[in-house]
């Protein structure tokens, strides 16, 4: 659903709002994945991010998001600088991403402790983004929204836990899809809420044995 | 909670409660994200002074683009009012000014608002500016106006298209131009129904614009056309809030700007493959700025 702030907005760092504020966010949204600080980062650019990622700063874009800037950081510009001065080093590569929408970027993120997180992400207009995959699975997300990635157990019942948690908690679900690997191996909730999420509603699911681990994803 | 689907039936709630489409949207925003009227005023408030500050930052004689294609030309039409030089008199002039000081912001990797997109973020702010300036207008019934003009550019967005790659420069600068038509009629008295007909008017005028980027940048001709994009938006709101009436309602345009952006060829939506990004001087400037045409 659009809202106001869709249109007019965002407030970013030109030129281009899908290949230049759109770029940031998925980089943003990468290291909130990964939920670090990255220190190595290697970035695919498929379709036309590939073709004009120079002359729309795309690529200085997804540096100053995976840096945890905003897309109206005046930094973006020299953001390449900044990485080096945080110790984050980088690469691109131009890729051909089968099926991938035209603007998409595939970053790969490694933490201090030798950590990674696997972000593919689609930059569709006006500044907006879909996160298509996370570590390989697939997901829908546009950040405009606090959601929930829960890995867990593909076993009967997980999603009534995690629902009757949100339900007392009086967090309202707008979105929610699961993907998993096999049945019976790891699937993945992602669960998109309105307003805000607290810890609480975390440490609650958390206490089940079959949930892996409950990622809150502020919303960008 | 409003669909925006159709700018009819926003016209007609705004209509049956006499109050303005900003105050409708503003109420309805408010309650459809679980925020107050407050916070969502306060940020769209915040958008307005770094659209102000992005004017600013565009009359700048001698800052270029990072392509080096583009740069000063705001400065040139400043001087030209300033001048008592230009045609068109002191709004007009102050108004291509102003859209082309943002639009020139844009390609520098200034900070603008995307109003919708950041290829048309010149058109909104330099027409609300220019019209404030010349009427002393409260900065609060701009801010409001802003509320009208996502109203609009929501259903644009939700029934067609508000990007390039989707439906060529008729959706970016052609959602500007009638986001900012119905914003300047709301603003100068007008009733919601003429911000409709101001909307339907301005985006009739628009249709069929390719989007034709020159090396696939937000330079050429995306900057001119944001001059051009205001004016269109001046005319649509005078025409309006004379009384004249769009004969195809805003809601069909709005469908026929879609239609027509699908029938579009690919290569003239944003792929720099097509118009004036193929003619020769167009592959000229591509290869001084890329080393090779893409």
């Amino acid at each position: 659903m659009l809202q106001a702030f869709d249109i007019i907005g965002p407030i970013m760092i030109g030129p281009s709002s899908s290949h230049t504020a759109g770029a940031v966010r998925i980089g943003k949204y990468a290291r909130s994945i990964l939920g670090g600080t990255p220190v190595k980062a290697h970035i695919r650019f498929s379709g036309s991010f590939a073709k004009t990622y120079k002359g729309h700063g795309t690529d200085k874009a997804v540096i100053a998001g995976i840096l945890g800037m905003d897309t109206d950081d005046a930094r973006i510009r020299v953001s390449m600088d900044v990485a080096k001065e945080e110790g984050l080093t980088f690469e691109f590569e131009e890729a051909d991403i089968d099926g991938a929408h035209p603007n998409t970027a595939e970053i790969t993120l490694e933490d201090t402790t030798g950590r990674t997180a696997q972000v593919q992400g689609a930059s569709v207009g006006g500044g907006n983004i879909v996160i298509n995959k996370i570590n390989g699975t697939a997901v829908s997300i546009n950040g405009k929204s606090d959601t929930l990635v829960i890995p867990h157990q593909d076993i009967p019942g997980m999603i009534a836990v995690v629902t009757k948690i949100l339900a007392e908690k009086g967090v309202n679900v707008h979105g929610f899809s699961l993907c998993r690997d096999h049945k019976g191996g790891t699937a993945v909730m992602t669960i998109e809420i309105d307003g805000d999420i607290n810890e609480s509603v975390q440490d609650a699911i958390l206490e089940n044995p079959h949930i892996f681990s409950c990622t809150i994803l502020k919303a960008i | 909670m409003f669909k925006y689907d159709s700018l009819a039936d926003l016209v007609a709630t705004a209509t049956q409660a006499n109050e303005p489409l900003s105050k409708i949207i503003l109420r309805e925003q408010a309650e459809a994200t679980e925020s107050t009227e407050e916070a969502l005023y306060a940020q769209m408030e915040r958008s307005l002074e770094v659209m102000r500050e992005s004017v600013q930052e565009g009359l700048d004689p001698d800052k270029r683009s990072a392509s080096g294609l583009t740069g000063g030309d705001a400065y040139k039409m400043m001087r030209a009012v300033q001048e008592n030089r230009n045609i068109c008199g002191k709004i007009f002039g102050d108004a291509m000014t102003k859209a082309l000081a943002v639009s020139q912001t844009n390609a520098c990797m200034g900070r603008i608002v995307a109003a919708p997109t950041a290829g048309s973020c010149g058109i909104l702010p330099s027409a609300l500016l220019t019209i404030s300036e010349s009427r002393n207008i409260p900065n609060e019934d701009v801010v409001m106006a802003l509320f009208t003009a996502s109203a609009v550019g929501m259903v644009i967005a939700n029934n067609a298209s508000i990007a390039g790659a989707a439906g060529g420069c008729q959706a970016e600068c052609g959602a500007a131009s009638a986001m900012a038509a119905a914003a300047i009629v709301e603003i100068c008295g007008g009733t919601p129904k003429m911000c409709e007909h101001a909307c339907a008017i301005a985006l009739k005028n628009i249709l069929g614009l390719v989007c034709d980027p020159v090396a696939g940048l937000v330079e050429i001709p995306c900057i001119k056309r944001n001059a051009a994009g205001v004016a269109n938006a001046f005319v649509a709101a005078e025409l309006a809030l004379a009384g004249i009436e769009s004969a195809i309602p805003a809601d069909e345009v709005i469908i026929a700007m879609k239609k027509i952006g699908d029938a579009m060829s690919s290569t003239l939506k944003e792929t720099a493959e097509g118009g004036l990004a193929v003619t020769p001087t167009g592959k000229k400037l591509c290869e001084k700025v890329f080393g090779c045409c893409q």
